[in-house]
């Protein structure tokens, strides 16, 4: 595991550059535990302060320092995406899994539900179900809302990795042995498409994160935490374009952006070191 | 072939309506929260002062309304007829008009942004991806194959603010909202449709910048692995144009699963529609929906969702459906 990060920190710049940045803002968030500010309090500092020694980022409209309001947004941002694509993860991993696996009526049947998920146009659902719960949203609650309905098209991709899996020989050997379905499965064959579900969990949480911000725009999500998506809120509640309060706007818009490409380089560099044919073109090179 | 392509199709396609529809039935009356309390504790934080019998008269309206009353089972089945003869009921803010109405009122609006982005990210993106297959080592190609790909991954909304503030306030070149120039005269003259294509144009640029990634993507991994097919290797041997080789050979092949594509990502690219909407206050759909929010209009929210639902899915269908005339294989199985 510790080698293949490394080789493919040094051979590929996709794979540093994310893995760079990922690191970066994960090191952000833990020291953003250290703040020396309530993240809730407004007129905790000056307001409408240009950056300084003192407040690198600035304050914002509502006296909050800017640069530790961001961390902590930072944290709560990547938090929910964790809390999001495990949730999915594991509806995808059993779903495709047993369904793959099983096959039959039952596959077609899970299929058929899982084809409907894919096609239904989840965002206007999503909203459907934050406006309900808009008084008792918080964190956790929007990552199980979010990750309820990311697991469909990640499902159809590890059933048909299982497809293949099922016809090869141990995997008879370990019906013949008496291992029941579950057991089969999961010490079986998860291990096998283990790399394809970390692949997942990272494109996951690049639409969990852009969810996140497109709730919180439409005040569908608890405005008192400061996630990336809260702070664009503020800001532009606060109107701060037409102010030009640049370095309130742009900071999360810039970690938004950011973060997210740094997890898609990941994820493209790990789906292309998954995919075998790709893998014996980088040896070749060297 | 009807048998094995068209009712599997068509039996999905039910499917997917009446899980979707059934999702906005079962949602509000899963979740903890209910409407008809929401709406009115929203009554009651405006300040009115009401006694417990006008409250309990009111719930019972709501409840009614809202097809809140009766067994579980009978509100289904209520439910079900009244979607069958279109009545989504109407609109609580802006009482007694039907939602239905509101819905038809913006859908033009939605529907334009749709077809113009998706048609223009279609084309510029299966252009490129044919490009940067057939030109392998030009630099140019690969330079936009990197900028495509760094774009892709960002939120519709992000983009969509982005664009916003460099296009409309630090460039003011386009207008920061609505659809049409307050004053301008909606009808068939060309000041009329250039004021309109002014309007559109930040909201249908934002969402070509991303959709163009995923059919660039595709047809790039599709095409490349067509070059190394036998018959394109044949095709070289025997010494044909390049041009020929490119059209009639590799992209005539490669265009097919881009038509797959359209069925698969009608569902996002509508959700992307509605977020372009809301940033560039587009008198469409995502608009409708997001003063909806605001006002806490749920029936209209729902409305929304049950058309989306059904709209999504007949889009796919219709693909679908057309789809055998395009791909010989599927034709002959």
């Amino acid at each position: 595991m510790f080698r293949v990060i490394r080789d493919l920190y040094r051979n590929d710049g996709r794979f540093a550059f994310g893995f760079t940045v990922l690191v970066f803002f994960v090191v952000i968030s833990f020291v953003s535990l250290l703040s020396p500010y309530d993240m809730r309090a407004w007129n905790a500092v000056p307001r409408d302060l240009r950056p300084s020694s003192k407040y690198p980022l600035g304050t914002n409209s509502i006296g909050q320092d800017i640069m530790w309001q961001a961390m902590v947004a930072t944290k709560n941002s990547l938090l929910l995406g964790v809390i999001a694509a495990t949730i999915s993860r594991v509806i995808a991993i059993v779903v495709g899994l047993l369904s793959g696996y099983k096959g039959g009526l039952f596959d077609r049947i899970v299929m058929v539900l899982t084809d409907s998920f894919i096609i239904l146009p989840m965002f206007p659902i999503l909203i459907l179900i934050a406006t309900i719960l808009r008084s008792s949203l918080n964190m956790v609650v929007l990552g199980v809302v979010i990750g309820l309905f990311g697991w469909a098209w990640d499902a159809r991709l590890f059933r048909s990795q299982i497809l293949s899996l099922k016809e090869r020989e141990f995997t008879r050997t370990a019906v013949f042995s008496g291992l029941g379905t579950f057991k089969i499965v999961l010490t079986e064959h998860l291990p096998y498409i283990i790399p394809l579900v970390m692949s997942t969990v990272i494109n996951n949480m690049i639409w969990v994160i852009g969810m996140e911000v497109t709730l919180s725009q439409l005040g569908l999500s608890n405005l008192n935490t400061p996630t990336i998506g809260t702070m664009i809120y503020w800001a532009l509640q606060y109107q701060a374009i037409f102010l030009e309060r640049w370095n309130w706007i742009l900071t999360p818009v810039t970690i938004c952006v950011a973060l997210i490409l740094g997890l898609y380089m990941l994820s493209t560099s790990i789906s292309e070191y998954l995919d075998p044919r790709t893998r014996l073109q980088m040896i070749r090179k060297g | 072939m009807l048998k094995k392509y068209y009712i599997p199709r068509l039996i999905q396609y039910f499917t997917v309506l009446f899980i979707g529809v059934t999702l906005v039935f079962v949602i509000p009356r899963l979740l903890p929260s209910n409407p008809v309390e929401h709406q009115l504790s929203r009554m009651m934080a405006q300040g009115q002062y009401l006694d417990p019998s006008a409250i309990q008269a009111i719930r019972e309206t709501l409840e009614q309304l809202y097809g809140l009353k009766g067994g579980i089972f009978e509100q289904y089945v209520d439910y079900f007829k009244r979607l069958f003869t279109g009545d989504l009921g109407p609109s609580f803010t802006q009482f007694p008009t039907p939602v239905t109405t509101l819905i038809r009122q913006s859908l033009p609006w939605t529907l334009g942004l749709l077809l113009a982005s998706l048609s223009i990210s279609w084309i510029v993106g299966t252009v490129l991806g044919g490009i940067r297959v057939s030109f392998p080592r030009s630099k140019l190609a690969r330079l936009i194959e990197l900028l495509i790909m760094g774009v892709r991954p960002i939120p519709y909304y992000i983009v969509a603010l982005v664009l916003l503030i460099l296009f409309a306030f630090l460039w003011p070149i386009f207008p920061m909202s609505g659809g049409y120039r307050m004053g301008v005269k909606p009808g068939f003259n060309l000041p009329f449709i250039l004021d309109l294509l002014r309007h559109a144009f930040l909201p249908i640029l934002s969402m070509v910048i991303i959709e163009i990634g995923g059919w660039f993507l595709q047809m790039r991994n599709v095409a490349s692995n067509i070059v190394e097919e036998d018959y394109v290797v044949y095709a070289e041997a025997s010494g044909l144009p390049k041009a020929k080789i490119i059209f009639m050979y590799i992209v005539r092949n490669a265009i097919i699963p881009q038509i797959t594509g359209f069925a698969l990502n009608i569902g996002f690219i509508f959700g992307g529609a509605l977020i372009t909407e809301i940033v560039f206050a587009y008198p469409g759909m995502g608009y409708l929906l997001y003063s909806a929010i605001l006002a806490g209009d749920y029936n209209l929210i729902m409305g929304i969702n049950i058309f989306s639902i059904v709209g999504v899915s007949t889009a796919m269908l219709i693909v679908d459906l057309i789809y055998p005339l395009l791909d010989p294989r599927v034709r002959y199985q």
